[in-house]
């Protein structure tokens, strides 16, 4: 995984809460075997009509937020299918931060294993960042998200950032507990299933 | 201070703990799909390690089989290509394998338990959010994304936040328990915490109202956990969850001495501590239907839509929403639940197609036709529950009445397969998730139990299945 580096972007506000990974990611898109290229597939149901012409009043159609980075968004984000494809898609498609009041939680853990920084902050503080039009600058290090008029602070679990910031191999990490793992182990009193 | 059950399991499985910092915790049994394993084995490929446990790893396919003849190709080249690609990969890493013509296939959730593979005070997840089932035994069953599969795969472990243990009490007697079901209290349930009342608790189903429940029912209970938005739900074992497992293909040989172990400890100790708690009362609860987009949007069957200002209780954000969702699914607030008409029945999933679900299911078409303009399937949950269906003259009852009866899979739960609504379909659905396009784009979903699916396949729209004979 690469390391997560400071992030200036225009925000996408995408004004809904309790958004599910099916709208993320349809299921038609679930069959491929590979991580890469479920950014066209992104929000697709909304993104297409029925003919696959683009709906010009959803948002991610609407050309002054190409190249956004930033998602900001409702309450409740990612709930429903664990699905990783969701996060596949966001990062694909080139979101690297998504703001909410809440997230659901596997969505949250699945974020963290792929360089995607999920960010918790207040209801009107986000409403807010959903009407800034100009640049933000979101520092994961400070901890501070810099608007052209003030500068927020964020909360982050000292272990997940550092996972983001230095791009950790979490299976790697794991390994290093083989003694741990292979005692525990011994001890399980737990059956194989074979 | 005393600990409550989720507590017991989660330290029993504590493999390194450090302060402020995720537990690494092992896992006991880790069941596979072919929908969210691929990229997982692709990975332990691309660093050359390998499945540290393949003897706790058990796979399946079921998302995206097809539930027709199984004797026809697979038409849909990109579903055939991930069926196989699950077949080579469990080949290639020597896992066990229940494919499309086994016996034993079927719905991951469902063939657990059936096959005795999941077990009191265990931890167990799979690549899918409603592992959640696997709680009814007392065991701790997470749904993870799939760079965890890899994780499970190359360590049988992972590193999990603690989440906080939540209380939900279920008390009282239903008046009539073979109307007003197990989905009928869980979709209660989500209706008042509503989709992320759960998040970040593990929630223990409690009170008679629990006890009172058969496996299978509680199964119903703890597979809708993660519509609640809970990382896992669970109930503690009893005689009921022991005799169950006893006996079947694969419940272990030292089966008698785990049982007097889990007898004594996996139970919340009477001065634990949840950090959250809510109680249903069940005494006079109705049937229950979805009218909306996500499963907290429902009501009694003998209620009408609400308004958006009803729904939202003055939440803008909750407005908007309900706004939206009843534009998607083209009702008007004021319609009574009992006139909205349907077009599709769909009998299946994780949450609903277990034996006792198809039985309660029959009684209510059994002699009877389904209205000419309904088209309705039964999924059976896996091809266990199917063939102890046949046994039981079930398939005849539904086949009479013009249901379709299926081979088990996933089917228009989710709609990966053939199996989807076309745009603007109306559907009443035993399964777990509403929201837009889910059974096939542009399809509207309604969930409700499986006897009020049949009792709408019946009618032709949604009726109040107190009213009809069930003896």
């Amino acid at each position: 995984m690469d390391s997560f580096k400071n992030v200036t972007s225009i925000v996408t506000p995408l004004d809904k809460v309790n958004v599910d990974t099916d709208q993320i990611v349809p299921k038609q898109f679930l069959k491929l075997i590979q991580k890469s290229g479920f950014g066209k597939f992104l929000f697709f149901d909304w993104r297409y009509d029925e003919n696959e012409n683009k709906k010009p009043d959803f948002v991610l159609n609407d050309s002054k937020y190409d190249g956004s980075k930033i998602l900001v968004t409702g309450d409740n984000f990612g709930c429903g299918s664990s699905r990783e494809h969701a996060v596949w898609a966001l990062l694909d498609y080139g979101f690297s931060v998504i703001i909410a009041p809440s997230f659901a939680d596997i969505f949250f853990s699945n974020c963290f294993k792929n360089g995607i920084l999920p960010i918790s902050l207040d209801e009107k503080t986000v409403e807010k960042l959903q009407q800034e039009t100009r640049p933000i600058e979101v520092d994961l290090e400070k901890q501070t998200i810099k608007t052209l008029s003030e500068e927020i602070s964020f909360e982050i679990d000292p272990h997940k950032k550092k996972i983001l910031l230095e791009g950790l191999d979490d299976i790697a990490q794991t390994l290093q507990y083989e003694d741990e793992i292979t005692e525990f182990e011994k001890n399980s009193k737990i059956p194989s299933v074979l | 201070m005393g600990k409550t059950l989720f507590e017991k399991i989660w330290e029993s499985h504590v493999v390194v703990e450090k302060q402020n910092e995720p537990s690494l915790i092992y896992v006991d049994r880790h069941l596979i799909h072919e929908v969210t394993s691929p990229q997982a084995f692709d990975g332990l490929r691309l660093n050359n390690r390998k499945v540290r446990r393949p003897d706790l790893t058990i796979a399946t396919m079921d998302h995206n089989v097809p539930t027709n003849d199984r004797s026809l190709p697979i038409l849909d080249q990109t579903s055939a290509i991930q069926i196989k690609t699950l077949e080579k990969n469990c080949k290639d890493f020597g896992i066990k394998l229940f494919d499309i013509n086994s016996p034993n296939q079927g719905i991951v959730h469902v063939i657990g338990p059936q096959l005795g593979i999941t077990l009191p005070g265990t931890t167990i997840v799979c690549g899918d959010s409603h592992t959640s089932t696997h709680g009814a035994f007392g065991a701790l069953a997470l749904g993870i994304g799939t760079s965890d599969v890899e994780h499970v795969l190359a360590s049988q472990t992972l590193w999990l936040e603690k989440p906080t243990p939540f209380e939900i009490r279920v008390e009282g007697k239903r008046k009539d328990p073979h109307a007003v079901t197990a989905k009928d209290i869980v979709l209660s349930i989500i209706k008042h915490i509503g989709t992320g009342g759960g998040t970040g608790t593990v929630i223990e189903y409690r009170g008679e109202g629990i006890t009172d429940l058969t496996m299978e029912q509680r199964m119903t209970i703890c597979n809708m956990s993660i519509e609640a938005g809970a990382r896992a739900g669970l109930i503690a074992p009893d005689d009921k969850t022991y005799d169950y497992l006893r006996g079947r293909e694969y419940t272990p040989k030292n089966y008698e001495s785990l049982v007097d172990s889990w007898r004594d400890n996996l139970k919340t100790d009477s001065d634990a501590k949840f950090e959250k708690q809510f109680v249903l009362h069940i005494d006079d609860i109705a049937p229950q239907v979805s009218w909306g987009t996500n499963p907290g949007m429902t009501c009694d069957v003998t209620d009408s839509i609400p308004s958006p200002d009803e729904f939202s209780k003055g939440d803008s954000n909750q407005k908007k929403g309900a706004e939206k969702a009843l534009a998607y699914m083209d009702l008007k607030p004021g319609t009574a639940i009992e006139d909205i008409k349907i077009d599709r029945v769909f009998i299946g999933s994780c949450t609903n197609a277990r034996l006792e679900d198809l039985i309660e299911a029959s009684k209510v078409i059994k002699g009877q036709k389904i209205s000419p303009h309904v088209r309705a399937m039964v999924v059976p949950g896996s091809q266990m529950v199917k063939k102890q269906a046949e046994e039981m003259g079930l398939d005849k009852i539904f086949i009479d009445a013009n249901f379709e009866w299926r081979e088990a899979g996933c089917s228009m739960c989710l709609g990966m397969n053939p199996d989807i609504l076309s745009p603007g379909e109306r559907c009443a659905s035993t399964s777990n998730r509403n929201f837009e396009g889910r059974q096939g784009t542009g399809g509207r979903t309604h969930l409700v139990s499986p006897v009020m699916a049949a009792a709408a396949a019946i009618k032709g729209h949604f009726v109040d299945v107190r009213k009809m004979d069930l003896s």
